[in-house]
């Protein structure tokens, strides 16, 4: 049976593409106008921590080493106040079978597309996702196709997407390129009618239980070392998947008081669907053209309910420039020798000064890192900025500028964090989500209850805001 | 004559999968002057010449059609010369922590 393949048709057969590729009924879990049972939708799944440490077990995910960075750490310390420099550690994700944190968010897509007989996997990713989807698709014995967003206009690719491109295709899967546009996403339906693959998603249930070993394994590793839990972690955030599976992972191990950080790298100015702005972003991942919009609307995401909601866990959300990202990448890989990242050094950079603030006794975690290689390495990225017309220089981070000038730190001491106002974020939520309620409908008590743990806030912030959109729209 | 290449070569297609005009609606003015458009490897099903409309078979199995852009395309993303900002990085950290040392 041929269906017609134009834009329209293809969009317009959306619902049911993606009811049959991911196999999960997303309406059965509304309860109200906005609100919707998260932890039921996630607990239905059937898979419980013990299970899925199991299962990643068994493909040799997970039970990566934590690396104290003890050089780190003292550098930390030379620019710390007395008393102050919190000890740096490392959960070394790139020991997972295709070299980042992703293949645990890969291993229960593939377990379930097994289980449930699809003939393959499929995933709309530029990012080590592709990989760890490829990875877990071979082992699985499953065909695996990845869609990505690979090159602009004039043919250039992204060095970083052009290895991930080589590493999907040497774990063989069909890597189908396209250049710049959110219409990718078009493509991605016609894979999934077409083939009947199952939708290995990054932000249905499977992908976020699959994050949740992490936060867990790396909480139990600190408690049996140090005989309690770490006093913050760091995740670099871009869809949110991180942030949210790690931090779960945190409470089920009973690490409930541990301070979660989010970080991503600053790419202000830069529009993430702008074939001119798409090889002047120097970082294709971990930044705040995911983060931002992810945070205030998780449901922009490729299934109509994301199991990625970072605001109900963020403690505290940071930005941290390109130059201190790719200064830090080359310092882990000098004094620490681990040649790491650079996209995945995002939360290393917030943490060298996070840990300036706190207490020498106090241990920081940064919760993954990932694999290097040509392309996926600072010197790839710097040289196509350069050739780009990127202004590369040392000096004061504060004068980074995407797309402009990437200012190197010429000290340690300069690497400092941006706040980003969690209300303000929360503010932004909330007003996109009154604005996606249907004309006529009205918030219930039930939806008040879920924007509050939406928002991780206070019922009277949540209200406050409903009343001031109420009297805008007057 | 263009050189033919033989059926069941390893080789790369292209093809225009949205045209200018029917783009999106909601990207970028820049984005949208341009086509989207699609690159993917597979063997060559019939002998052909390049740019020519040929059909590939992928490792999944699909078949499809597009104009034929590379055969045996070569993977050249690399590291390139290195960065002299970053040069000196190691030896200035390095120092700082020598004088802690020092100190100690």
């Amino acid at each position: 049976m041929s269906r017609e393949l134009s834009y329209e048709a293809v969009m317009a057969r959306k619902g049911e593409i993606m009811r049959t590729s991911v196999g999960i009924d997303y309406e059965r879990y509304a309860t109200g106008i906005l609100s919707f049972d998260y932890e039921g939708m996630l607990a239905e799944t059937g898979y419980e921590l013990e299970t899925i440490r199991t299962i990643q077990g068994r493909t040799a995910v997970g039970n990566t080493p934590l690396v104290e960075l003890r050089n780190l750490t003292d550098l930390a310390r030379s620019v710390s106040g007395t008393g102050k420099g919190a000890r740096i550690l490392v959960k070394d994700e790139a020991a997972n079978p295709s070299g980042s944190f992703k293949d645990r968010r890969a291993s229960l897509s593939a377990h379930e597309a097994r289980k449930k007989g699809y003939p393959g996997i499929a995933a709309a990713t530029s990012g080590n996702y592709g990989a760890a989807v490829s990875s877990q698709a071979a082992k699985a014995g499953l065909g695996c196709i990845i869609v990505q967003e690979a090159f602009d206009s004039r043919g250039i690719s992204q060095p970083e997407i052009a290895e991930k491109t080589r590493a999907c295709e040497a774990y063989g899967a069909e890597v189908v390129r396209l250049s710049v546009g959110p219409e990718l996403f078009y493509y991605f339906l016609i894979v999934l009618e077409e083939t009947g693959y199952f939708n290995a998603s990054l932000y249905t249930p499977y992908s976020i239980l699959g994050i949740e070993t992490l936060g867990y394994e790396l909480s139990c590793q600190v408690r049996e070392r140090e005989g309690r839990f770490p006093d913050a972690v760091v995740a670099t955030h871009a869809g949110g998947g991180n942030v949210t599976g790690t931090a779960r992972g945190l409470l089920k191990a009973g690490a409930a008081d541990t301070l979660m950080v989010a970080a991503s790298v600053d790419l202000a100015g830069l529009h993430m669907a702008s074939d001119r702005d798409f090889n002047r972003k120097s970082f294709t991942t971990g930044h705040t053209g995911f983060s931002i919009p992810f945070s205030t609307w998780p449901d922009r995401a490729d299934v109509p309910r994301n199991a990625a909601r970072s605001l109900r866990y963020m403690d505290r959300f940071v930005t941290v420039t390109q130059g201190e990202v790719f200064y830090i990448t080359q310092v882990l890989a000098e004094i620490e020798g681990m040649e790491r990242g650079p996209a995945g050094n995002t939360s290393l950079a917030a943490a060298f000064a996070i840990a300036r603030e706190m207490d020498r006794e106090q241990i920081i975690v940064v919760q993954e890192t990932e694999y290097t290689g040509a392309g996926k390495h600072p010197l790839g990225q710097l040289n196509l900025a350069k050739q780009m017309g990127i202004d590369i220089r040392r000096g004061d981070p504060r004068g980074n500028r995407p797309g402009k000038v990437i200012v190197i730190p010429e000290h340690p001491s300069q690497i400092k964090p941006v706040e980003i106002d969690l209300d303000r974020i929360r503010r932004s939520y909330l007003r996109n989500a009154l604005d996606s309620i249907p004309e006529g409908e009205n918030v219930t008590e039930t939806d008040i209850a879920f924007l509050t743990a939406e928002t991780k806030s206070e019922e009277t912030f949540v209200r406050e805001v409903i009343e001031l959109h109420e009297r805008k729209k007057r | 004559m263009a050189d033919l290449v033989a059926g069941e070569t390893w080789v790369e297609i292209h093809r225009v999968l949205l045209e200018k005009g029917e783009r999106a609606t909601q990207i970028p003015q820049d984005t949208r002057d341009v086509p989207l458009e699609m690159k993917v490897k597979g063997f060559l099903l019939h002998e052909a010449a390049l740019g020519d409309e040929v059909e590939i078979v992928t490792v999944a199995g699909r078949k499809l059609k597009g104009t034929l852009s590379a055969v045996n395309p070569s993977y050249d993303h690399k590291f390139g010369p290195p960065i002299s900002e970053l040069s000196t990085i190691g030896r200035e950290v390095r120092e700082i922590l020598r004088k802690l040392e020092g100190m100690s």
